[in-house]
């Protein structure tokens, strides 16, 4: 029981935190939100996805990757794929010139399935491409790149252009892609009508789950031995290398295992909001991605959360009231953030909130989670 | 003069409270029943409507013409007494140039804000991603913009016109009095580009008995046009067939000049440039080439006279209108057409209004236009040659052309 609370939830601290985050996401949303606003919710959760990758990554790994809405975007075209299929019965799509394939592959002339598209017709086949088909492309990417000690500027330049290629591809490929329209008018989940109300609220809680899943795996690699590798890597490569460890090979992993995390939430995101399209693989939304991380906290994974809904609220709601000027208010609320704030939403708590915290009477020895930058420099000196 | 009591201030106030309320209750319901069954944002005397169009973002410059019309057109209805006795309420959203925004906003003014109609979209994957949302919550979009077919959802009346209306007559004017044998085709890389060559090619081919000599396809934003030019010249076809959209008009057309390919030399046709890219590109670039389409601002009848008119006098004196922009203006006056025959604002029945009664608009800015059951447009298709100072001169007008989004023969 000790090990769970020190490893998966990160001791007092950590524990706090979640458990203020958890009743935030399973009460207080679903009970005071319409199921629209909800969904709205559930939207900016998938990006949060997104945004914890980045924490392992960037936050403790010191990699800055701004390819990340190519792993998501990948997650999400997988489960785009079967959900098209399964829309494109022959019954539905009886006016096109051959029915039974994706309304767009009719339209650029094409009269047969692509055969990469043939295995997305099986729902367990389409779960694996989820976590397989970003591992994969994010081993080969980290180990062309790691093994070369390609780091730092160079690797954010080349995962953004990897984000412009994959934009490219499918803009151009659009009889099997979709093009720029993306994967459009998805319905149902192996029968289920995602587009109902009652389906909203389902997958909010199953994207809400998932999303404390993903939580709990990352703090216990952060807790882990790992995880203290991780951090040295960032601070003082050479000496971990030195000590004899085999950096790439621990780079690969935090690439690899981020990229699964960003997938899951792209294919979350892709059954939620029904469609899936280029405008999620390409720089602005990689980009968006590491704001969310920085107004949250890169060292926090409770505090990106927080940091992506706050954005993503703020974005809404602005250009809700003030269509014309959103744009503004944005930019001063992510410069207001950066000057005051520099360690993000978590280093606001971490000032104030921990005076809170000390109230409480103390139960297990503090655990080192490390949300502090100023204490894992100190560390590092 | 009783003494202050609580239990009995309370229960006065929850009196009060509850019969205003249940008045108020009855009285709105009573009345607002007759023009709406469908829990609307409708009042006795005002209807919501939703404007989604993209203020920020690469698509703003386009589509600021767009709604700044369809406001136009909801002062001039609510000036005239508005429809069915009710003002015209604007909720305005951004769609900010982003699709995921698109339908997030559509189901923001459907779901929250109830609106009864919505006027928007621009590019054809903003509306391809707020289709769903709009046939979902069952609520009407009026699409302003030409666009490829293929398409005929009971929830859109699309007021630009269709791909084959556009091209079909615009390939025969060029084939006639052009003696156009040689084609070139050129567009940007997405659905609209081509879907619209790919009627056009079947046309040239099957029906002018022409021949397509080159067909390219550029990445929206593209400003690179050396190795299409490179081709044109090489290949010397009587017209180049162009559909490049947005900013990369201008790389396209300042490319050609400096390539010395103008409009003494070489017939050019284009599907997408309107007064509003013009603005961009620049008269002296443009210059002798034609443009395809169902509107141009010289347009000489006194209903456009009236429009332009007043459209500056709104927007000011520098303000251009293209042919979306006009397209985008019929949409508030064919919707309340449909409400006042139907006599409510009920969507299903707005629809069916729409499909059977024949609305007509007499008052259209480019002439007369009717509803087809197709919930497209019947209209006119003018070719026009560009001047110098940004506007067009119209050289070729056809009759009516009926729509049809699903064309047998070239699909």
């Amino acid at each position: 029981m000790n090990f769970v609370y020190e490893r998966f939830l990160g001791g007092k601290n950590g524990a706090i935190g979640i458990a203020i985050l958890a009743a935030l996401i399973f009460l207080v949303f679903p009970l005071f939100l319409d199921a629209f606003r909800l969904g709205m919710v559930g939207k900016y959760l998938t990006y949060a996805f997104a945004a914890i990758s980045l924490v392992l990554l960037w936050g403790y790994g010191g990699i800055l990757s701004l390819g990340q809405g190519v792993f998501f975007g990948l997650g999400g075209y997988c489960m785009a794929m079967f959900l098209k299929l399964e829309a494109s019965d022959p019954i539905s799509t009886k006016i096109q010139s051959t029915p039974g394939i994706p309304d767009f592959m009719d339209w650029n002339q094409l009269t047969e399935l692509p055969w990469f598209w043939i295995p997305f017709e099986s729902f367990s086949f389409t779960l694996l491409a989820v976590i397989l088909v970003p591992a994969i492309f994010a081993f080969i990417i980290g180990f062309s790149m790691f093994k070369r000690r390609v780091g730092g500027v160079y690797f954010a330049i080349i995962t953004q252009v990897i984000a412009v290629i994959l934009t490219v591809l499918i803009v151009g490929q659009q009889g099997f892609t979709g093009g720029i329209n993306g994967i459009t008018d998805l319905k149902t989940l192996n029968g289920w009508d995602i587009r109902e109300d009652s389906a909203k609220y389902i997958l909010y809680f199953i994207n809400a789950a998932l999303l404390f899943a993903v939580i709990f795996i990352s703090r216990f690699i952060l807790t882990s031995k790992y995880g203290r590798l991780l951090l040295a890597m960032r601070d003082k490569e050479d000496r971990v290398r030195f000590s004899g460890y085999d950096v790439s090979n621990f780079k690969i992993f935090v690439f690899c295992f981020s990229a699964v995390i960003s997938a899951i939430g792209g294919a979350m995101f892709t059954l939620q909001v029904g469609f899936m399209s280029p405008s999620f693989v390409g720089i602005v939304p990689s980009i968006e991605m590491v704001i969310f991380a920085a107004v949250g906290g890169r060292m926090s994974l409770i505090g990106v959360v927080y940091g992506t809904l706050l954005v993503n609220f703020g974005r809404t709601t602005f250009s809700e009231s003030f269509p014309e000027l959103w744009l503004f208010l944005m930019g001063g609320l992510f410069i207001a953030v950066v000057m005051f704030f520099p360690n993000g939403l978590a280093g606001i708590w971490d000032k104030y909130g921990k005076k809170l915290t000390a109230y409480f009477p103390k139960k297990a020895k503090p655990a080192l989670t490390q949300t502090d930058p100023a204490l894992a420099a100190e560390d590092a000196k | 003069m009783s003494k202050f009591n609580r239990r009995k201030f309370l229960g006065k106030t929850a009196a009060l409270l509850s019969a205003m309320v249940a008045a108020g209750f009855i009285s709105t319901s009573v009345m607002a029943a007759e023009a709406t069954t469908t829990g609307q944002a409708v009042t006795d005397t005002t209807v919501s409507v939703g404007i989604l169009h993209s203020l920020t973002g690469t698509m703003a410059i386009s589509e600021t013409g767009a709604q700044e019309a369809e406001k136009l057109a909801i002062k001039q209805i609510n000036e005239s007494g508005g429809i069915l006795g009710r003002q015209i309420e604007i909720i305005q959203e951004d769609g900010a140039s982003d699709w995921p925004t698109f339908a997030e906003k559509s189901r923001k003014l459907l779901v929250q804000d109830k609106v009864a109609a919505v006027f928007g979209c621009w590019t054809s994957a903003s509306r391809k991603a707020a289709l769903p949302v709009f046939e979902k919550e069952n609520g009407l979009l009026y699409y302003p913009t030409f666009y490829e077919g293929l398409e005929q959802s009971h929830n859109v009346i699309y007021t630009g016109q269709e791909a084959t209306q556009q091209i079909l007559a615009g390939l025969d004017w060029v084939a006639e009095e052009k003696g156009a044998k040689t084609f070139y085709l050129i567009g940007s890389d997405y659905i609209w580009p081509r879907t619209s060559m790919k009627i056009a090619r079947k046309h040239i081919e099957n029906v002018l008995g022409g021949k397509v000599v080159g067909e390219d396809y550029k990445p929206l934003g593209n400003t690179q046009f050396g190795s299409t030019i490179n081709k044109i010249r090489l290949k010397k076809p009587d017209v180049i067939y162009a559909a490049v959209v947005g900013g990369s008009n201008v790389a396209w057309f300042k490319q050609l000049k400096a390539a010395g390919i103008t409009s003494d030399k070489q017939t050019l046709l284009t599907l997408s440039v309107t007064e509003d890219e013009v603005l961009g590109i620049g008269g002296e670039n443009l210059e002798g080439f034609y443009s395809v389409m169902k509107y141009f601002q010289s347009l000489d009848n006194p209903n456009n006279a009236k429009f332009v008119k007043e459209f500056k006098e709104m927007w000011g004196e520098d303000s251009v209108m293209g042919d979306v922009t006009q397209a985008a203006y019929l949409g508030p006056w064919l919707w309340k057409a449909a409400v006042e025959k139907a006599g409510t604002f009920d969507v299903d029945a707005v629809v069916k209004a729409s499909e059977t009664e024949g609305i007509e608009l007499t008052t259209a800015p480019e002439g007369y236009v009717k509803l087809h059951p197709n919930h497209h447009l019947w209209s006119k298709t003018r070719v026009a040659k560009w001047n110098k100072d940004g506007q067009a001169t119209v050289v070729f007008e056809s009759e009516l052309i009926e729509p049809n989004p699903f064309p047998k023969g070239y699909q």
